[in-house]
């Protein structure tokens, strides 16, 4: 069991990231259904700007900090670029969401073969993976609590702050009080000199930004750069989005949904199902459990119909403030 | 009362693509007054009222505050100016409570006691009730509008602008309202007040000033002017105020209701143990406040939505379970006119002619469909309800509110059925098409149909209807003829602090000269309940 809730963990950043920068970005009224391409956009654009630090380093040894910094930001910047995509043509030439967002992943997934082929060198980025899984050195000798808490490498704990804060924020402060504002009712928003447009933006670049972080992991982090395993990425993207409704919007939920997706993940291959069985059709079925999950949170909410679990009102619906 | 001027509109213009809303309108409102603004639909009200409040920017003219000229760009540079306006539809959160709405977009330090207090400090000083920690989807209409009063408050607006605040209120909530109102004038305030209600203009403004088709006609002082002077001004040309009330032999009665249960979308009961009937040549209205049931009522006998419990008949033979079409070809009618107009009954992107087959392309033989009879009633249409369109073939979504409405209605009346149900008819709608629309409700009248009448305007449904069914919260409250009964009756009963139908017997609403015997009624609504087991099985 430790070892199932370990592993899990280890790989719940990359729900958490996806998961968090899709709950900004619907707070905002925006369905950004571009998260999954926006999640490999990110790992191509990590996985490119460490390739470029490592080719200037010529062969030297990495600084820790600064490698990490790299992959971060520019993992940040190319996701948020894809977002920008997905802003402009929803907020400003007021497109079908839905629609611009689709055609987003299948653009990011594209041009991620393209980055990942082209210009990234795969061994440079296993050689600088090892970094990320660097961990605390005494955490191996505190027992369980060790395992569990310390033993993880630095985008765990990213992870983990950047919920904690995005969740603080959303609920205690002022900006998260009007960005939730302009996600539920812009025309309420905007009548009180909320600049809609603009928290909008915001909203969709930094949560795709978040969001970009999430690819920037699983390749340089969990897969350590296997070679052409990336794909995978887009699959799981679309579990993030299936997590935000499973939290209901709640990034501090999304820390234990993550782990429990994380969970479910893993657990076809562990050692627990191998010993009940070795029946693939058994292991796919497992692989299941979370979309069958989130059909039942789905479920729940509209069965209960409670006011305060339900989706951003104008999720999904674009404002235009001359409408009559 | 301080006689300087505290808003001034020069010359303002404002177009929409070729529409023009606005044409060099002049106005000016003094500190400490309310005024009001009186004009048709489409009149440039609302516009004008947003260039005020920086929603809309106008393409030509000044605006001038305390004497000065300003800039409004935006809602925060109205704030600036302490402007503030109450918008028709509310602008509020429906998840946040009502201090987190009142804050909104404010830049203090969000301290949730200090807002309490403010709040209560504000409400006791013009005579609100609020409770600031009561979330909106919580509350009444009313309770809501004072929310967005309270806000505007809050910014310290000493300008106000209500957008037609009475066309959801109870005549007591009105009257409440409008002693907020006169507070807030004794306080030096100055309010602007748009309704479609003379009798309110008449009662709460110090000067009104019209508005027709985008142009500024005038403003007098109320004390100088009657509602019979008001309306010449606003609609251009003499009219007659007086609703007629067709006189009729009643018939036998069409359409009998009887212990009706019906739920709405939500699980929850939303029509219970109603009973009423409606004869041949006679108009019943139903009043209440917006949601208590009209809408489940309606689709119940168009047969759009199940009934849980009770009998509907129609000739003396039950239209429980039948489908839509059926009913249509009973001769029962219903439209239904949503606040948004488009909602129900019409396709927005079909044309006149496109709406108007939807509910003939049956009668056609063969696969294809008739479209030159459709484009004939179509054009008569126009003629007869005086349709403002620029073809039968534009799309009803291109139409102002008033025209689409009167498609919907038109159409209804254009398959002479013999039960017409009809909900908000004359919503929004100018006095001059309110006024067609009566005429053609009493012509069907003369002929014997019967008529469902569901209503917002208590005057237009005390001088139209012969009999008044109040609703409140989905009960019957009581029926009363419309000769013997007034606003304030009718209003106290929309709110529950009256009911007729507790003092008399079980048998209230039920016609004595049914149709169907007691025990023929008795096995409908054995029959209607066994129906409802079934479908929970």
């Amino acid at each position: 069991m430790l070892a199932v809730l370990v592993s899990a963990i280890r790989f719940m950043p990359f729900f958490l990231f996806g998961c968090t920068g899709e709950i900004i970005t619907e707070k905002s009224g925006h369905l950004n259904l571009g998260i999954p391409g926006i999640i490999c956009a990110g790992g191509a654009g990590g996985s490119l700007g460490v390739t470029l630090y490592m080719k200037a380093l010529n062969g030297a040894t990495p600084n820790y900090v600064l490698l990490i910094l790299i992959a971060v930001v520019s993992a940040f910047i190319v996701a948020s670029l894809m977002g920008a995509i997905y802003a402009f043509l929803t907020v400003s030439l007021k497109c079908n969401q839905n629609i611009t967002g689709l055609a987003l992943t299948t653009f990011s997934t594209g041009l991620t073969q393209f980055i990942m082929k082209n210009f990234v060198e795969i061994g440079l980025i296993s050689t600088a993976s090892t970094l990320f899984k660097y961990s605390l050195p005494f955490a191996s000798s505190l027992g369980w609590f060790g395992e569990i808490f310390l033993s993880h490498g630095i985008l765990v704990y990213l992870a983990i702050a950047i919920a904690i804060v995005t969740a603080v924020i959303l609920k205690n402060t002022k900006v998260g009080l009007r960005l939730r504002a302009v996600g539920e009712n812009p025309a309420a928003a905007d009548a009180v000199g909320i600049k809609v447009d603009q928290y909008k933006y915001t909203a969709i670049l930094l949560g795709s930004g978040i969001a970009g972080l999430a690819g920037c992991f699983f390749i340089l982090d969990y897969i350590q750069g296997g070679y052409d395993s990336y794909y995978i990425m887009e699959s799981l993207g679309w579990l993030s989005i299936a997590l935000v409704i499973f939290t209901l919007w709640k990034p501090n939920l999304a820390i234990f949904g993550s782990i429990l997706f994380g969970a479910l993940y893993i657990l076809p291959n562990t050692n627990i199902v191998a010993a009940i069985t070795a029946q693939t059709a058994i292991k796919k079925a497992i692989e299941l459990i979370p979309y069958v999950v989130t059909i039942l949170v789905l479920l729940g909410i509209s069965i209960t119909g409670s006011k305060k679990a339900q989706p951003p009102a104008s999720l999904g619906v674009n404002y235009f403030r001359e409408e009559r | 009362m301080n006689n300087s001027v505290a808003l001034e509109l020069k010359n303002i213009t404002k177009t929409f693509g070729k529409v023009v809303a606005n044409n060099n309108v002049n106005l000016t409102l003094k500190k400490g007054e309310i005024l009001s603004i009186l004009g048709e639909n489409g009149s440039g009200k609302t516009t004008l009222m947003n260039m005020i409040s920086g929603i809309y920017y106008p393409d030509e003219g000044q605006i001038f505050i305390d004497g000065k000229e300003v800039v409004i760009s935006s809602p925060e540079d109205a704030f600036k100016y302490k402007i503030g306006m109450i918008h028709q539809h509310f602008k509020l959160v429906d998840v946040f409570t009502a201090a987190e709405n009142i804050v909104l977009g404010i830049n203090e330090k969000f301290n949730l006691k200090k807002v309490n207090s403010r709040v209560e400090e504000i409400a006791s000083k013009y005579g609100f009730e609020i409770d600031a920690k009561k979330y909106i989807y919580n509350m009444a209409v009313s309770e809501k509008q004072t929310v967005e009063i309270i806000k505007v408050l809050y910014r310290g607006a000493d300008i106000l602008i209500l957008d037609e605040p009475t066309a959801v209120l109870t005549p007591q909530e009105t009257k409440k309202l409008f002693d907020v109102l006169r507070k807030m004038r004794e306080d030096g305030k100055s309010i602007i007040i748009i309704t479609h209600k003379l009798n309110e203009v008449m009662e709460i403004s110090d000067r009104v000033a019209i508005l027709r088709k985008g142009e500024y006609v005038d403003t007098v002082e109320t004390s100088n002017t009657n509602e019979k002077q008001l309306t010449e001004m606003m609609v251009g040309k003499k009219i007659d105020l007086k609703i007629e009330r067709t006189e009729t032999d009643f018939d036998k009665p069409l359409l009998e209701l009887r212990n009706l249960n019906i739920k709405g979308d939500d699980g929850s009961k939303k029509i219970e143990d109603v009973s009423f009937y409606i004869r041949g040549g006679e108009i019943l209205g139903v009043a209440g406040i917006a949601g208590c049931g009209q809408k489940e009522l309606c689709e119940a006998i168009a047969g759009l939505r199940k009934i849980e419990s009770g009998a509907i008949c129609h000739k003396g033979e039950s239209i429980v379970g039948l489908p839509a079409k059926q009913i249509i070809e009973k001769g029962i009618s219903m439209s239904f006119i949503p606040e948004d107009r488009l909602g129900m009954g019409l396709a927005p992107n079909f044309s006149i002619t496109d709406n108007m087959m939807l509910k003939t392309y049956n009668n056609n033989k063969g696969i294809f469909v008739d479209r030159k009879t459709a484009r004939k009633n179509a054009e008569e249409l126009i003629k007869k309800l005086e349709i403002v369109t620029p073809s039968t073939e534009t799309p009803v979504r291109r139409l102002s509110g008033g025209n689409v409405q009167k498609v919907l209605v038109g159409r209804e009346i254009e398959s002479s059925p013999n039960v017409i149900v009809t909900a908000y008819p004359v919503r929004g709608l100018d006095i001059n098409s309110s006024y067609a629309i009566y005429n053609i409700l009493n012509d069907q009248k003369a002929n014997g149909t019967g008529i469902l009448f569901i209503g917002e305007d208590l005057d237009v449904m005390l001088a139209l209807c012969d009999k008044i069914m109040v609703l409140c919260h989905g009960k019957n409250m009581g029926i009363v003829h419309a000769k013997k009964t007034n606003k304030e009756e009718l209003g106290l009963m929309m709110t529950g602090s009256l009911d007729l139908s507790e003092i008399k017997n079980k048998e209230y609403g039920k016609a004595k000269d049914s149709n169907l015997t007691e025990e023929e009624w008795q096995q409908e609504h054995l029959k209607n309940e066994n129906m409802g087991d079934n479908d929970n099985d």
